[in-house]
């Protein structure tokens, strides 16, 4: 690894003018993604700004939401009792993240920061227009099982790799981040960018910028939520295909319901029409499979990777239908 | 720790905060309950300050990017990967290692457990699989879920074979020892269990 110079913030204003905004620096949380990164020469800091010791409260607010400060642990959210009862999916899609080590590291920042697990990504002896924009992209006629099958582009068909970013778009959050022109809020469907042209660009951020906090707002009906992911291996192991799902049904009929899916796009998919859909819908299988079409409409896989559409589309209908019979119990 | 202890720590992370890319700096590591003192770069991992400069090599390197679990050390009682964990950053922090698991010179129960069951063949991933499992006992005792925890809201979990596949999934054994992994882990946390459970009645 080359060596870079280190600094820890004591507080965001501090963190932000650390930080400047040449690019060469960047902000160091856990260290579970960038540490190898930089390991492996994909990253290759000047400087690390460590961010660990700011902003670590998970907050109630007043109107049933929550705030949760950029640097809490992913095992300090998960385990989190509010969390737990009012935002079940947040707490199992952070679970079924990582393993228990990594969840003791990783940050909530950081983790909305990771980057791709794209094999081809990681190898420098591949083309890859993230790290070098132009040079092209040899995931397309790879090996792409894990690669995406929603919203790519011809330059890029990395999939983000976040368990807990998929509920967090299910969930309406919001992104409050933090810079030297002041404080914006990012919807945290819009946190993430579709690849297009340019795959390197991977979020809203600014240069400069901060996560200081992701806000979920009150959703009564996320009390009955569920995440479910498959993958090649029951543990540890990134998501062929997860889904976030919230259901709440009402004499037969679907109430509210809240969609988002992962390891199919180049960022946490959240299926709106797939929402639209259910909305006012009976609440049985022809409407869950329905909905399960819509979300998968114009979806193409690769050579390796085609049976995600059906199976995203089976994985929908089944969650649905179980999170169906868990409301009609209660 | 005393306090006076506790603030001259304090008062060096407060200096060590700041390092140059060329800067050896001098940090304070707390291991096994021992002031440490040690000259690194930034980029040091604490697997490395721990095995290279404090020579501390119970904790193994595996694979060094965090997938096999192998150099697990607990940081305040709570486990992480040393490989990913960058030394800089934990500065004042108590870390426990394999050599710190021993009570008194005597193996501690799930020590003792891993011998009996044959939670092991070659040993090398012995030591993380140690320190994960005390930091996840300590976390199944406080009450926090896993994936496999049906309803993440409910306050009672099983400690099931189920659970505990789940919640040691980060550490790989090669040998495949897993069933003994699994006993000895069982056994353990009965054990201090029933000594938690016998101190409550003789009371």
């Amino acid at each position: 690894m080359r060596n870079f110079a280190y600094a820890k913030a004591s507080n965001s204003t501090e963190a932000i003018r650390l930080l400047g905004h040449s690019g060469a620096a960047k902000f160091l949380g856990g260290g579970t993604n960038l540490v190898d990164l930089m390991r492996e020469n994909i990253e290759q800091p000047e400087s690390l700004v460590d961010i660990t010791s700011l902003l670590r409260e998970i907050q109630e607010n007043a109107d049933g939401g929550v705030t949760i400060g950029a640097a809490a642990r992913n095992s300090a959210v998960a385990a989190h009792r509010t969390i737990r009862e009012r935002f079940p999916v947040l707490s199992q899609a952070i679970l079924f993240g990582g393993s228990g080590q990594v969840r003791n590291m990783a940050t909530i920042g950081g983790n909305l920061m990771q980057r791709t697990r794209c094999d081809y990504f990681y190898d420098a002896a591949s083309r890859c227009n993230k790290r070098t924009p132009g040079a092209g992209c040899d995931a397309i006629d790879g090996f792409n099982r894990m690669h995406a099958i929603l919203g790519w582009s011809p330059d890029c068909i990395a999939t983000h790799p976040s368990d807990m970013c998929v509920a967090l778009a299910a969930l309406d959050a919001s992104v409050e981040v933090e810079g030297r022109d002041g404080k914006r809020s990012i919807r945290f469907t819009e946190f993430h960018r579709l690849p297009g042209n340019t795959p390197h660009v991977e979020t809203d951020l600014r240069p400069g910028e901060l996560i200081t906090s992701v806000t979920i707002p009150k959703l009564d009906a996320a009390r009955r939520s569920v995440y479910r992911k498959v993958r090649d291996r029951s543990s540890y192991a990134f998501a062929l295909v997860s889904v976030a799902a919230v259901l709440e049904v009402e004499n037969g009929v679907v109430k509210t319901a809240r969609l988002a899916l992962g390891g199919v796009a180049h960022k946490p998919w959240r299926a709106g029409p797939a929402e639209e859909a259910l909305q006012g819908s009976p609440a049985n299988e022809a409407s869950f499979g329905r909905a399960a079409d819509t979300a998968l409409a114009g979806a193409k896989g690769f050579a390796h990777n085609e049976f995600k559409i059906e199976l995203a589309k089976r994985l929908i209908a089944s969650t649905l239908a179980d999170l169906a019979r868990k409301d009609g119990a209660r | 720790m005393t306090h006076s202890q506790n603030a001259e720590l304090e008062r060096q992370a407060a200096e060590s905060s700041v390092a140059g890319p060329d800067n050896r700096l001098r940090i304070t590591l707390m291991v096994n309950g021992d002031r440490r003192e040690v000259e690194i770069e930034p980029r040091v991992s604490l697997l490395d300050a721990l095995r290279e400069r404090l020579h501390l090599t119970g904790t193994k390197k595996g694979c060094d990017q965090g997938a096999c679990g192998a150099c697990t050390v607990l940081v305040n009682g709570e486990r992480i990967l040393s490989c990913l964990a960058l030394a800089i950053q934990y500065t004042g922090q108590e870390i426990t290692t394999v050599e710190g698991l021993a009570l008194d010179g005597s193996l501690s129960p799930l020590q003792q457990a891993f011998i009996t069951h044959d939670g092991f063949q070659c040993g090398y991933c012995t030591s993380g699989q140690l320190c994960s499992a005390v930091g996840m006992m300590r976390e199944f005792d406080d009450g926090v879920p896993s994936a496999v925890t049906a309803d993440v809201a409910s306050g009672t979990i099983d400690f099931s074979d189920t659970e505990i596949k789940e919640r040691m999934s980060g550490n790989l054994c090669r040998c495949g020892a897993y069933v003994g992994i699994c006993d000895a882990i069982r056994e353990a946390h009965s054990e201090v269990h029933s000594e938690v459970h016998h101190a409550g009645e003789s009371r």
